[in-house]
Parts: structure tokens; sequence; C-alpha cells
């Protein structure tokens, strides 16, 4: 079997709390390959968006963390700054829930995009600006020129997060983790960065690690499920698998509160019926 | 035979101007609630529902366009009238964190809308609020506690008895479980629908996600740009969707059996509409909006 892309193993992240260690993750393993999607889900308080933090080294620095992080074979838990500056965005991409946070509001679009290019690919910044507008077209952004030069504010919450997606995916990293991505998007727009994502996955080959509450997006999308709950993995396996014959009761749990339309219906249909005299 | 309804919106309108530049938030809405009703309002940001919902409650003004509460018009009622029609309407909002006051204790808040609805005995204050406390579920004595001490569905809990304080005849709920983890709305959706077994309680109930809707609503009304594009029976339209808007809407929720391959949908027409557009009946009690010049 080849290695995987990225691998994480026994991975624990704990603060010193006044009562004792608090384990915000504790003892996780899992693997990423690429061109997979691998969806970690669960409620908030988790773990689930730690975990990304960790493998990004973006803990907070009284975050005291224990277990292995390997990409392409090669252990990270031991990089320091500099070391991790050539892992992030280049082999590790990142895309936040917030576009309008994560987006730098004095900068230009532009400006944005052809940093991380000039710093992982040393390019020139005219090489970069090109690279930018073709990734800005693949995402569907209408007239990359004008986009390139215009504001975070001036965009809508829509055209931000595919501008995330193609700051990161034009670093072409073995993975992107996408912590929420679609959550603070309105439904129709989080339909559209949904299908780019899983185009692109399909494209530049790159693995995506989905950080999500929505189990309706991981039955679309991902590929392989880790269930989440209180730091540690509960359940994990095929999507499938997992949907379809969910094991632990948490899963079961999570499954069985998860709203659909057509339960909806039926649930409040059901009440009518009872309160009938 | 249906009686008169709670609450009644014709023609509202509002324009923001934000950096001079006109903004129509509502673009001529008109609805009725019924006694006893949950009608659902849905759509996403920037549809005006958030607008309409604080204009029912008086939080907003309209620019244009009249707004009746148990039959009364009440922009033409004299202040103090208008105050205790207006007091017939609260409001639950989204947030549970920004929405209550940290520095007033639980009881405190609650009692305000006894308070304000001419309530003056003290003792009989505390015993509501402790009893507003039980209807929601949480414990009598939680009234001497703060609300950091909560957590957020508790919170939610505890913004719907501030909400029902004064006895309202609507609650106006605005995104009461976005903010939420999915068991802890289903509890809260759980409440709301328990609360108006009686008959007597309607809501207005704003949502963009349409699962939530299907849980609680009796009927739904999609809003898009300021209008409402397609209203009826929940069933009716979630199964039967006339409007193309109230189509892509759907077709995006994502849904287990359905899974995604990357390609790029096909771009949907949506109607421009404009004022003299009219609503055509599609079976009873379900309308669409139809452009002038047809879909």
């Amino acid at each position: 079997m080849s290695i995987p892309y990225l691998s994480v193993r026994d991975l624990s992240v704990s603060f010193v709390t006044g009562t004792g260690n608090f384990y915000a993750i504790d003892g996780i393993s899992f693997d990423l390959a690429r061109g997979e999607i691998l969806a970690l889900v669960g409620e908030s308080g988790s773990g689930k968006s730690m975990t990304s933090l960790s493998i990004m080294k973006l803990l907070p620095a009284v975050a005291q963390m224990s277990g292995r992080i390997q990409i392409e074979g090669q252990d990270i838990s031991a990089f320091g700054r500099r070391q991790m500056q050539d892992v992030r965005g280049a082999k590790i991409g990142m895309i936040f829930q917030e576009p309008m946070t994560s987006l730098n509001p004095v900068l230009t679009i532009a400006r944005q995009m052809t940093e991380g290019l000039v710093r992982h690919n040393g390019v020139s910044r005219r090489e970069a600006l090109a690279t930018s507008y073709t990734w800005l077209e693949d995402v569907g952004i209408p007239e990359p020129d004008r986009v390139l030069a215009q504001y975070p504010h001036q965009l809508s919450g829509g055209m931000r997060q595919r501008i995330m997606i193609a700051a990161a995916l034009a670093l072409r990293p073995g993975i992107l983790i996408a912590d929420e991505p679609t959550t603070a998007l309105d439904v129709t727009v989080q339909s559209q960065v949904l299908d780019l994502l899983v185009d692109l996955k399909s494209r530049s080959g790159s693995g995506i690690l989905l950080i999500t509450h929505d189990i309706g997006v991981v039955a679309e999308t991902a590929d392989r499920v880790a269930v989440m709950r209180g730091g540690r993995i509960v359940e994990t396996g095929t999507v499938d698998e997992v949907l379809r014959s969910p094991q632990h009761d948490y899963t079961k749990a999570l499954l069985a509160s998860h709203l659909t339309v057509d339960k909806g219906l039926k649930q409040r249909e059901a009440e009518f019926e009872r309160a009938r005299p | 035979m249906m009686s008169e309804p709670v609450l009644k919106v014709e023609g509202l309108r509002k324009s923001f101007t934000v950096n001079r530049r006109t903004v129509h938030a509502l673009n001529g809405v008109s609805l009725v609630l019924h006694r006893g009703e949950t009608l659902g309002i849905i759509g996403e940001s920037g549809s005006g529902k958030s607008t309409l919902g604080r204009i029912a409650v008086g939080l907003d003004t309209p620019t244009a366009g009249e707004l009746h509460i148990e039959g009364m018009r009440i922009d033409t009622l004299p202040p103090p009238v208008r105050r205790e029609k207006q007091r017939q309407c609260q409001m639950i909002f989204q947030d549970p964190y920004s929405s209550l006051n940290p520095r007033l204790t639980v009881g405190r808040q609650i009692g305000e809308g006894l308070f304000a609805r001419g309530e003056r005995d003290w003792p009989v204050i505390k015993t509501t609020v402790a009893d507003l406390l039980e209807r929601v579920g949480l414990k009598r004595e939680f009234a001497k506690r703060y609300p950091h001490e909560f957590s957020g569905g508790q919170r939610q809990r505890i913004a719907v008895a501030r909400a029902l304080a004064p006895s309202p005849q609507i609650v106006v709920a605005d995104e009461p479980v976005s903010a939420l983890d999915v068991s802890i709305q289903a509890q809260i959706l759980d409440l709301l629908a328990d609360l108006k077994k009686d008959g007597n309680l309607s809501y207005l109930f704003i949502s963009h996600d349409m699962a939530v809707v299907a849980r609680l609503c009796d009927r739904i009304a999609v809003m898009h740009r300021g209008r409402i594009v397609e209203c009826g029976p929940v069933r009716a339209v979630i199964e039967n969707p006339q409007h193309p808007y109230t189509r892509n809407l759907l077709d995006a929720v994502p849904r287990f059996g359905r899974r995604r391959t990357g390609q790029k949908p096909v771009p949907v027409h949506l109607p421009q509409h404009g004022d003299d557009d009219t609503f055509v009946t599609v079976a009873e009690g379900h309308t669409v909006l139809q452009a002038a010049g047809g879909f």
C-alpha cells in the first residue's frame, strides 16, 4: 500500500486548566489520500476544528500537542515556524468558515492571491497574476480582471469564499482543509461552492479534509467520514457504511437528530394528528 | 369560516439609504397570519425576510404599506393604544448570546415584559416569571442567575420565556435555531410547537432552512429580493413548487442519496418581477407570483 498523503496518529491536544488537563483532542488517528474527501463531522466542541488547527500548527501557544502528523511520510510534528511556512499553503491549503475575516480587508484580491505564489513557487508577480486570473476563472468568477483590483468588502460572501478556494488551490497543495466552508453561505451559494470543491478535487487531485456539522453535506460530497465527539473519533468508514448502517450510538443519535425536509413534514403532520380531539 | 387574521400586512415597502444609494428591502409585501397558525417566511440573505419581521414587531417602520394587528391598523392609532397593540407581537432573535443583557438576571429580563404590561405587584411578577421558566423547560430558581451561566440552548429557552412574558398573540421568531447544534435545535423546535398547542399563539417564523420550516410551519411564504414569490400550505409548496426560485432553493438543500459530481448546474433563469406582477392561484391557498411576461 502506498503512503497516504496525510497521516495523523494518536493526536492529542490538551489545555491546562484549574482542575487539571482538558483534552480538546484525545488520541485520534486518520489518513487522507490525494483525490479523496474525508469529512470530519461533529457538533460544536467535538474537536473537529482543533484537529485542523493542529495539522496546520496554528494552535494557541498554551495548547499542548502530542502525536504524529506525517505528510508524504515526513513527520512534521516537530517542525518549527520556518519549516511550517513551507508546509502551509504549499502542501496543505486551508479555507475557513468566514471569508470576511480570513481575507485581509486592506489588501486587494490580486495582492492576496499572488503572495503565496511568489512565496512558494518563486514565480514573478506577473506570472503569479496570470495564474491567479486563470484560477478565478476556474472557480466561476466573472470578470477576474475587475475582481483582482477589488477589496474584500466589495464582494459578496459567495464570491469571497470562491476567492479563498482559488487562492488555496492555486498553490496546488496535496490536501485542502476546508473548515465549515459553506456554513456562512446561503443554501443556493453553498450548493455552487460544494459542486466547485468536488469538481476541483477531481481535476487537481488534491485531497480534501472537510470539516462540517451538516450530515447532508457529508452525504453529498464525502468519500469517507469520521464522526467526532468529545475529542475522539467514535466511528469511521465510507460514507455509505456510516450513514446507512451506523454502529456507534452517538452516530445513530446524530443521524436521528438530523432534520431533513421530508422528516420535518412528517413530524409536523404527526403532531397535528395527535393534537386532534 | 376564517376569523379575522391576528396579523395582516398589505403592500409593505421599506427602503434604506446606504451611501446615498437606495436599497429596497421590501417591494410590496402582503400577507396574513391567522390565529393559531405558524407562517414560515423562507428566503436567503437580502431577501427582506428579517426586515419584514422587524416591521411586524415595531422595530422598524415601513416606508409605505399597512400593518394590522388584531384587525387594527397600527400607524393610525394614538401612541398608547399602538404600544398596547404592538405588545401583542413579540420577537425571538437568532443569537441567544447577544440578545440577552449580560448584566441583568434572567428573572429581571423576563419580568420587564410583565412590568411593561402593567403588572406592578412584585410577588405576582416573581411567580409568573418562575411559571414562564417552567413552561420553557427550565427550573424556577434560574430566575436569579445571569445569562453567562447558561448554554446556548438554555439561553434560547430564556429568550422564548421573555417573548412570552407580555402574553403576546403573535411571536416573530427570526432564525431562532440557526445558531444551535442539531440536537438542541430539535429541542427548541419541539418547545415552540408545544407552546402553541392550546391554539391561541401564532408564529411568524423566519428561516433560511427548508427542513426547519417543514418541521414547524403550516404555511410558507418564499421571499426573494423583497417580494413574496410563492405562498401556500407547506407540503404543497415543497412537493409542488411553482416558482423557479422556489425550485432552486429546494434543489440546493443537501440530501441523502444524491452525490455531487462537480458538474456545473444548468443556469436557471429567474424572472425579474415588477410592481405590476400578480399572483396566480395554483391550488387552494397556493399562489405564485407571475411575471407580466410569463416565466
